[in-house]
């Protein structure tokens, strides 16, 4: 049984392509056939956090539209056998697809897949509208920040009177550091307020830059983001794992032994 | 003044999540002019039954409000209503 999952957040820059990559590539390790596709029409971006940006031929609107059939458009991501990447158009805006073709390629996706991963746009026009409209299950990213948090809170409401069938929570960039001297809300602060089941929380972590710049998702890696991304792979799948947050030391002793063991 | 803004001031995740609750409250009553007014309306129908008031001088928004006089506030919704002459309608 696939289940075809949206990963949105309202407000822009809050980590929506990175998880949507992670998570993909973390669920493609674990054995799970996954189809990763980019929503953003107009504003591509997934291919690059993969890595994959060099190797796009056709898009889902070529795909929407009957220019290529589906197997023409999916890039197999040749680290991973079971991870697939469906790119976005990049010359085309929001108005090239509408939500009933989105629930059609859904559906067609559903055959070959056992997940199917939408990264949405940011925002709360047509894009989201395309993006949530066939998905089951919906993620919704946040960061511990006010402006973050109030979009999260209104997609939240959009998604409930859409009738979305589940709706999680994953509270991304956290620093722990910054919590502890009370400087940034916590993630219980965050659940308290948006009132939605946590799937999982994601540490402030530099080695997420690092692994952009180059084009390569850290899930599974021996990172803080990289294990708090795959303990959210696990918890999709069922797994029942306790929910902390890997930490991703700043202080001068976690710099410390972060040198030492690099040397 | 790093350390006295520590001393004098609260921790600054508690006034994100302080803020947040009062926004999300005002956020979700969908608190446009329109409703504010239509809320107004209704208190000056009510209110007007009992007192003499001026529905024009009605004041309603969101707010803070500390419940048991402690530090900790919550989001509140407030009505100012000014009343015009004391002398009740009604009751009494």
């Amino acid at each position: 049984m696939s289940e075809v999952i949206v990963i949105t957040s309202g407000k822009g820059g809050v980590g929506k392509t990175t998880t949507s990559a992670n998570i993909g590539t973390g669920l493609a390790m674990l054995g799970m056939r996954t189809a990763l596709i980019d929503t953003d029409i107009g504003l591509r971006n997934l291919d690059v956090v993969m890595g994959l940006e060099n190797r796009i031929v056709y898009n889902l609107v070529d795909v929407v539209e009957g220019n290529c059939r589906m197997k023409q458009a999916l890039i197999r991501d040749k680290r991973y056998p079971n991870l697939y990447l469906l790119p976005s158009a990049q010359t085309r805006d929001k108005s090239a697809v509408n939500p009933e073709q989105m629930i059609k390629l859904t559906e067609d996706l559903k055959d070959d897949f056992d997940y199917i991963l939408l990264d949405c746009p940011a925002g709360i026009e047509q894009g989201f509208r395309n993006a949530i409209a066939g998905a089951d299950r919906a993620l919704v990213v946040t960061t511990p920040e006010v402006s973050a948090i109030r979009d999260a809170d209104r997609i939240i409401g959009l998604l409930e009177t859409g009738d979305m069938g589940q709706i999680q929570l994953i509270v991304n960039r956290v620093r722990t550091d910054m919590v502890r001297r009370g400087d940034m809300m916590s993630v219980d602060d965050v659940m308290d307020i948006l009132a939605v089941p946590l799937l999982g929380a994601v540490p402030d972590d530099e080695s997420i830059v690092i692994s952009t710049n180059q084009g390569e998702p850290l899930a599974g890696t021996d990172t803080p983001a990289g294990q708090a991304y795959m303990d959210i792979c696990k918890r999709l799948l069922g797994e029942d794992i306790p929910l902390s947050i890997p930490e991703a030391g700043r202080g001068f002793i976690s710099r410390l032994t972060g040198f030492l063991k690099r040397a | 003044m790093n350390r006295r803004r520590r001393v004098t001031q609260k921790r600054s995740g508690e006034i994100a999540r302080k803020r947040l609750k009062i926004l999300l409250a005002a956020d979700k009553t969908n608190s446009s002019p329109e409703f504010l007014e239509m809320i107004k309306d209704d208190i000056y129908q009510v209110v007007s039954r009992y007192m003499d008031i001026d529905s024009s001088e009605i004041e309603v928004g969101f707010t803070k409000a500390w419940p048991q006089g402690g530090p900790e506030y919550e989001p509140a919704f407030y009505a100012s209503i000014p009343i015009r002459c004391l002398s009740y309608k009604g009751i009494i």
